[in-house]
């Protein structure tokens, strides 16, 4: 398993780990920053983590989904720090004989990181800044 | 008792750590959250306040000791 929080995310080291000759199937989604929100533009993100807890949710996860399907190699990268509109944010990837598992398995793997694992978005628009879904 | 904050939490309290002095006897999860809103009323307007105790998310049940590694978990928005 590849589960790392980095500066700047490299979506060809997700690529080259999730590679296997066993496997006909390697899926890998990139998150990218959207340059609006809400009818605003956004000029940036920052994103804060809990590092060591953000590490142990993604071992969770990623245990998760080997257990709910047959995954040769999964990969977790999320990026912290300063990120412009167009950049990689998180990488989330699988590789497995068949593309069913692969597909299921990262939307998954997205829904829960966004669910539980301790990383914050803070969005700035030309005017302000807001902490995503801080507020109901 | 010291607390790591992140997110929102910081912006509130306008700090990243907080001790919580000794003798305000604390000695749960829950009685923490209590503490917190009274000290820092904001707080209740966040959709949501989650504790974690040594990396884990954490009943209001669950005990505290100073050896913990305690922090404020608010929403979380990552991916």
């Amino acid at each position: 398993m590849l589960l790392k929080i980095v500066e700047n995310i490299d979506t060809g080291e997700a690529y080259n780990f999730l590679q296997s000759p066993c496997c006909g199937a390697l899926n890998v989604f990139i998150g990218t920053v959207r340059n609006h929100s809400k009818g605003k533009e956004v000029v940036k993100l920052v994103f804060e983590a809990y590092e060591s807890m953000a590490l142990k949710e993604f071992e969770k996860i990623a245990v998760l989904a080997k257990d709910k399907w047959p995954l040769e190699k999964v990969a977790i990268v999320h990026a912290t720090g300063e990120k412009l509109p167009g950049d990689p944010v998180v990488v989330v990837g699988a590789s497995s004989a068949h593309r069913e598992a692969v597909f299921e398995a990262t939307a998954f793997i997205m829904h829960e990181l966004k669910r539980t694992v301790p990383i914050w978005k803070h969005e700035y628009y030309t005017d302000e800044t807001v902490w995503v879904n801080a507020h109901p | 008792m010291e607390l790591l904050l992140f997110g929102i939490t910081k912006d509130i309290t306008g700090a990243n750590r907080l001790t919580v002095p000794v003798n305000e006897g604390i000695s749960t999860v829950g009685a923490l959250k209590r503490w917190l809103a009274q000290q820092y009323p904001a707080l209740a307007n966040l959709r949501s306040l989650a504790v974690a105790v040594d990396h884990e998310y954490a009943e209001d049940s669950q005990p505290l000791t100073g050896s913990n590694e305690i922090a404020l978990i608010p929403p979380v928005s990552g991916g």
